[in-house]
């Protein structure tokens, strides 16, 4: 398996939006390249001893670039190692995560962030970037060694749940990272507005008697952000937004000429406050689940590309952390092998045009990266996903690849599957493995 | 069934929160407690109906009264009654409520009295259990009983609760009894005021089902029943109202401001009281106060509450 055969996907609908490009054509995939991709790939032959597969009625788009995965590893193994969560990857189409810094140790310093590569590169069927932490610790006091971490390659820096409370630090992060030209992703959570608040703050908290998060601690330290990527010119991330009003701050901003980019997870583009019922742990998630019309928003704002991209937001909590009281339970949801096919139930009711939708998930990611990925065009890495768009699903929870189970989509029924993951043309999940055991 | 019982079996296995009881079920409980006043002021005040019954009483969050209720209530009705006290030990962490949870009812208790200080965290552990669970008040959420026992004291005096006006000053932010209170006098067709600064409201409260209002004077103009809400310390010294003395100046009750209310309205609080701060001493010893009498509703309640629940006959199938 050192070496992937070559491939030949035939009469398959091609997605490529890095080319602008939706049409039935032919992939060929040579030595992990791919060689061509369009409806002219066949002018060249097929490749001697290529595996010919019929891609009749299927999707073939770029390989998933995640751009907001929590992983376990080191320090939370328990909960999630890099390749478990490289599995579950594969196992969502996704072939590229970038994953969050706030682990033990935290990812702050070159030794850690290359401890991630070297075990990613030993145990991750996928690509693993780690991202390193903006400041120490993600204490907030002091920033880490944004240079340094760039030269080991790191493609970006985040304090991953952690907003940075202080603006002259910020301020000073944001210029030093300029001159790197290091992507700053930013979690926009104001710690204090949010105080305990475990919900979106209105009317279904005060029934349930929970405190609730209100919209301005999103809004505020967005505001901030912006004004402050005005400021320095640093290319400016805003890691994960919920509201409309988020959205709406994110538009006059882009108007302005501002370098700035942002992200919405896949539970924010899909669930609304009312889905945490009474008490479901599951959802309880950072910032909360909010109200629909904010979820409607944040659809038309990826639609209109005021989002730039999707994010899983992958977040593995154990039994121990979910199973308690709402309030003291721990936030966040898995999402890896969920991302794409709640991504298509947008499709699937008309909300966002297919390549719109494949673009937030791979085009738009890879670049905000700077990753030579996220398309098919001749002479890329052949990281690619085959999906059946029409397939429907049951995702129960004996599918779950993720070690931990705290999926906001438990027994969700999806339509569009994905049938094979490829990393460098070498197949890294095959839904036909699934039920062959 | 039975048409020796003198009332329908009650319909469900807990009781977690108003919110889930339909106004039937909400008149059935009263109508039980109003039977049970009695019992408790005979001098033999012992019944049978739990005869050979388990009752634990689990409270994670300390409380004198309600526990003591709650214990008083089921040694009346002849069951066994063991008081876990939670508060103090190792098992008060809401990581160890499931452990609990399995623990206790691998002691096979019949019913389970909790409050947590979590909310949600009642019907978490109801889920757990194979016996009945009552919610002795879990967080900001609900607390059922103290709510059927305000009705039951409101109906002896009033005779109804449709159409009565009643007025709920002070913290509904942080209270679990004005929510509970708020859902049952909703069901019950009364109309509901609350008053307090807006700092104590929570967020959507126009849209709970009442009238807000933010002077005491206006919300208590022709009311029938005033509620008084707990207010306590850690939140009166700037945090939520700059003082004691400024709270009680706006939003105390005394004799000037419940002269707004009906001559024959009745004065309530839920205790334990902070005198001088949300209640003038001289009104919660007046002739206007039921207080006292909501401690006895109370056992009449927990009584009735329980005797719905696991008094009936033992299921045969």
């Amino acid at each position: 398996m050192s070496v992937a055969a070559p491939t030949l996907i035939e009469h398959v609908r091609i997605i490529d939006p890095a080319r602008s490009l939706d049409a039935v054509g032919t992939v060929v995939i040579v030595d992990g390249h791919i060689v061509a991709a369009g409806t002219d790939a066949l002018n060249q032959g097929a490749p001697d001893g290529a595996e010919i597969i019929d891609g009749r009625g299927l999707l073939l788009v770029p390989g998933l670039v995640d751009a907001r995965v929590f992983i376990g590893e080191p320090g939370g193994e328990h909960r999630e190692t890099i390749a478990s969560a490289s599995a579950a990857a594969a196992a969502g189409g996704v072939t590229s995560i970038l994953t969050m810094p706030d682990t033990n140790p935290v990812v702050d310093e070159v030794a850690i962030a290359e401890f991630v590569m070297r075990t990613a590169r030993d145990t991750a069927v996928v690509n693993v970037f780690p991202a390193a932490a903006l400041t120490r610790g993600l204490k907030g006091k002091e920033m880490s060694e944004i240079g340094l971490l760039t030269g080991a390659g790191v493609r970006a820096f985040t304090d991953g749940r952690h907003t940075i409370a202080d603006p002259v630090l910020l301020r000073r992060i944001m210029t030093y990272a300029r001159d790197f030209d290091a992507l700053v992703m930013h979690e926009t959570q104001d710690a204090a507005l949010t105080g305990n608040g475990v919900m979106n703050e209105g009317l279904l908290a005060s029934w349930l008697g929970l405190p609730g998060a209100p919209a301005e601690a999103e809004i505020i330290p967005l505001e901030r952000d912006l004004r402050l990527a005005a400021l320095t010119g640093c290319r400016y991330h805003a890691a994960k937004l919920s509201l409309g009003e988020s959205a709406d701050v994110m538009r006059r901003a882009k108007q302005r000429g501002i370098t700035a980019t942002a992200g919405v997870s896949i539970n924010h583009l899909s669930l609304n406050e009312n889905d945490i019922g009474e008490y479901r742990t599951f959802f309880r998630l950072s910032p909360p689940l909010r109200r629909e019309e904010d979820r409607a928003a944040m659809v038309e704002a990826l639609a209109d590309g005021t989002i730039d991209i999707i994010v899983s937001s992958h977040d593995p909590q154990d039994a121990d952390g979910k199973r308690r009281p709402f309030a003291e339970a721990e936030s966040g949801a898995i999402g890896l092998e969920t991302l794409l096919p709640a991504a298509l139930r947008l499709h699937h009711s008309g909300a966002v045009p297919l390549s719109r939708i494949v673009e937030a998930v791979t085009a738009a990611p890879a670049k905000l990266l700077g990753l030579d990925r996220g398309t098919l065009a001749p002479g890329s890495v052949a990281d690619m996903a085959l999906v059946d768009l029409e397939a429907p699903f049951l995702f129960s929870e004996d599918r779950i690849r993720s070690r931990s189970k705290n999926t906001a989509f438990e027994n969700a029924r999806f339509q569009g599957q994905v049938l094979r993951t490829f990393v460098a043309g070498r197949t890294v999940f095959s839904e036909s493995d699934r039920s062959g055991g | 069934m039975s048409a020796t019982l003198p009332f329908p079996p009650f319909g469900q296995r807990h009781l977690l929160g108003i919110a889930r009881l339909q106004p039937h079920e909400i008149e059935q409980l009263i109508d039980l407690a109003e039977a049970e006043v009695a019992v408790s002021r005979r001098r033999d005040k012992k019944k049978s109906t739990l005869k050979g019954r388990t009752q634990i009483n689990l409270f994670f969050e300390a409380s004198t009264r309600t526990q003591a209720s709650f214990e008083l209530a089921g040694k009346r009705l002849g069951a066994d009654v063991m008081n876990m006290a939670v508060a103090n030990s190792s098992v008060k962490k809401g990581e160890t409520l499931i452990d609990t949870a399995m623990t206790l009812n691998a002691m096979q208790p019949d019913i389970l009295i909790v409050r947590h200080h979590s909310a949600g965290a009642v019907a978490l552990l109801a889920q757990k259990v194979a016996c009945s669970v009552v919610n002795a008040g879990d967080g900001a959420h609900e607390h059922p009983t103290q709510a059927l026992l305000d009705a039951l004291t409101i109906r002896r005096h009033k005779g109804r609760i449709a159409r009565l006006t009643v007025t709920i000053c002070g913290d509904v932010l942080h209270s679990r009894v004005a929510r509970s209170n708020i859902l049952l006098l909703n069901a019950l067709g009364a109309r509901v005021r609350v008053v307090a600064p807006a700092t104590l409201l929570p967020n959507g409260i126009e849209s709970m089902g009442v009238e807000v209002y933010r002077r005491m004077e206006d919300g208590l103009k022709d009311a029938d029943v005033v509620m008084m809400l707990r207010l306590q310390r850690e939140r009166m010294e700037g945090s939520f109202v700059p003082s004691v003395r400024e709270y009680f100046r706006y939003f105390g009750l005394d004799a000037a401001k419940l002269r707004h209310a009906r001559p024959d309205a009745l004065v309530m609080h839920p205790g334990p009281m902070n005198r001088g701060v949300e209640i003038a001493s001289e009104i919660a010893d007046g002739p206007q106060s039921v207080i006292e009498e909501q401690v006895e509703m109370g056992v009449a309640v927990r009584m009735a509450v329980m005797s719905a629940l696991i008094g009936g006959p033992e299921a045969s199938a």
